[in-house]
């Protein structure tokens, strides 16, 4: 599956207070939290972002808070893939489990730029920069995290388990 | 080959030795979730269709984020958990007035013990590692798995093992040793570690100053935050546990990822500047910066120590008049052991304002939020961009001493600037 949008580019430790502050953890859907999402960073941004567009961080992406209204705010914006040097566990469980795609990449992090269109093959973690030309090859999912993948998500998954398949 | 603390009691929990990297589907001894993550997973866990959660007496429900109810949504939020927690006849769900922030709650209560593995939808979960326990927070998704299943899944971590020596100077606690190891390793420098907490200084810590130590483990991005079962501990469950326990610890010849060692007698009272916990700075380096807020309380710092620690500076003394200091005991019974200690006189004498248990203003839900440009003394765990309020507001973490002075002072100070106290 390919995914291709427009590079949006963060530093280092993005914590989840800044992709969705605690004040707007009183709602818990996405599309009600993507209004919001990076506001602390910059209120315009949750407007300007289309659907279909990847962030780019640096290291400890998602640190901080458990909240999975982090990764659930982006995913209402549209934002179709986080591509960072390294996440915070508790965020990367969280992406995993609702469907939101994160890629490891320290290269890829470091090289793309504000503005690059960006072309994920989430089948092979193939990135490339189309702006540039360049290609990254991101750290490969364990197979168990694929199984999540595959099935949907940790929910679906679990259903499965339980239910043989049934779901 | 040895175990440790970390590996040895998920080990236990599997029936069989695990090592580091492993994927490993455990059985959990207490699911965890608040006012603000439980309502995404009660929407999880309907979906998987299992109906009742795995156990009625391991599934804990504590509304103590935006509590007392601040505002229609968070009433909402509130009843969508106190209804879950009625149909599905939960034993422990907490309702305000009988409750406290989870974290001070649960190991008063004796709901955690030694060798249990916890899992919360929280990320402070991590402070029940003082107990020698492994607990660790996850997202709200996970959680729904956890109720549904009694089990989760998660990835074997590696020890970071830190040794402490020496002898703490004056006002130096639990939180100046992790905001200095923090400081030293950086918010991501554990990041998928277990933190194991050992030497000398940590065998004479006061429990309450552990708990501060190990909530804030995932502050240098820690999966837990581990310190072995000594006397002091024995000493505290003897008065909370409700269970028996197994003591586990690491063994001789455990591998460690890491090991850091340092010399508390080095450390001053710590201060971790805006906008990260690793942004520390000694108190003697602080500078002159004025304050407009100061909050005492927290998961982190709102055990009945704390509250002691906060009285003993404001004692006599009278709070800055540019400042508000809030202080927020962390439970009901952390509250009735201040007044009867005559304690909350002494925060009223100062001109102090004094809170019902709640997480409140530390993520910037309610009970003193921050207006643009305000400076806040706090002796919660983060001081992330926004966190206590508006996002030009500013939040420097500090123990419940130096919170306490700075509030006298008007400024960040530690204690030895203070003026006498009253006749």
């Amino acid at each position: 599956m390919k995914l291709t949008g427009k590079a949006w580019v963060f530093g280092d430790n993005i914590d989840t207070d800044v992709i969705i502050p605690a004040r707007r953890l009183n709602i818990s859907t996405a599309e009600e939290l993507a209004k919001y999402v990076m506001e602390d960073l910059d209120p315009s941004l949750a407007g300007k972002i289309q659907p279909g567009d990847i962030f780019v961080a640096g290291k400890n992406f998602g640190c901080g808070s458990s909240r999975e209204h982090a990764p659930l705010a982006l995913k209402g914006a549209g934002v179709a893939c986080v591509i960072a040097e390294s996440f915070a566990r508790i965020f990367y469980r969280n992406a995993i489990n609702i469907g939101l795609p994160i890629l490891e990449s320290p290269e890829a992090a470091r090289r793309i730029r504000q503005g690059d269109q960006v072309t994920v093959d989430l089948s092979t973690g193939v990135i490339t920069n189309e702006t540039t030309g360049e290609q990254f090859q991101s750290e490969p999912y364990p197979q168990f995290i694929l199984q999540i993948i595959r099935a949907g998500g940790l929910i679906a998954k679990t259903r499965q388990d339980l239910l043989g398949g049934a779901a | 080959m040895g175990m440790t603390l970390a590996e040895a009691i998920l080990a236990a929990h599997v029936g069989a030795p695990v090592h580091p990297g492993q994927l490993i589907d455990v059985p959990v001894d207490l699911v965890l979730a608040n006012d603000i993550t439980a309502p995404i997973a009660i929407r999880e866990f309907e979906k998987i269709g299992v109906g009742k959660v795995f156990d009625r007496d391991k599934v804990v429900l504590v509304p103590d984020h935006f509590t007392p109810n601040k505002d229609i949504p968070s009433a909402e939020q509130c009843r969508q958990v106190r209804l879950f927690a009625r149909q599905q006849e939960l034993s422990h769900y907490f309702e305000v007035g009988r409750l406290g922030i989870e974290h001070v709650l649960l190991p008063e209560q004796g709901l955690v013990v030694p060798g249990d593995v916890v899992v919360g939808a929280d990320s402070h979960t991590c402070t029940y590692g003082a107990l020698g326990a492994f607990a660790t927070g996850m997202g709200s998704t996970d959680i729904a798995v956890a109720m549904a299943t009694g089990r989760i899944w998660m990835k074997v971590p590696s020890t970071f093992r830190f040794i402490y020596r020496g002898e703490r100077r004056p006002w130096v606690g639990g939180k100046d040793l992790i905001l200095y190891t923090i400081g030293k390793i950086g918010v991501d420098g554990a990041r998928y570690m277990a933190m194991e907490f050992a030497g000398p200084a940590i065998e004479s810590l006061p429990m309450d100053d552990r708990f501060t130590m190990s909530n804030m483990a995932i502050e240098a991005g820690g999966k837990a935050g581990l310190i072995a079962v000594d006397d002091i501990t024995r000493a505290y469950l003897a008065e909370h546990a409700r269970r028996p326990y197994r003591e586990f610890r690491s063994d001789p010849d455990a591998v460690f990822a890491a090991t850091l060692e340092i010399d508390v007698s080095e450390i001053e009272p710590q201060v971790a500047f805006p906008h990260l916990p690793s942004n520390t700075r000694p108190i003697s380096q602080v500078g002159n910066i004025p304050i407009d807020q100061v909050v005492i309380g927290s998961c982190t710092n709102g055990r009945i120590g704390d509250i002691r620690l906060a009285a003993e500076i404001l004692r006599r003394r009278s709070v800055h008049p540019n400042v508000r200091c809030i202080i927020i005991p962390g439970s009901q019974e952390v509250m009735r052991q201040m007044i009867r200690e005559g304690l909350a006189e002494v925060f009223l004498d100062a001109g102090a304002a004094i809170s019902t248990p709640t997480c409140g203003p530390c993520l910037g839900g309610h009970m003193g939020i921050l207006a643009a440009g305000e400076r806040c003394v706090s002796t919660t765990n983060r001081n992330f961009i926004g966190r206590m309020g508006h996002r030009t507001s500013e939040v420097y973490l500090a123990n419940p001493a130096v919170a306490a002075a700075s509030a006298v002072l008007g400024r960040i100070a530690g204690p030895d600037e203070l003026p006498a106290p009253w006749a």
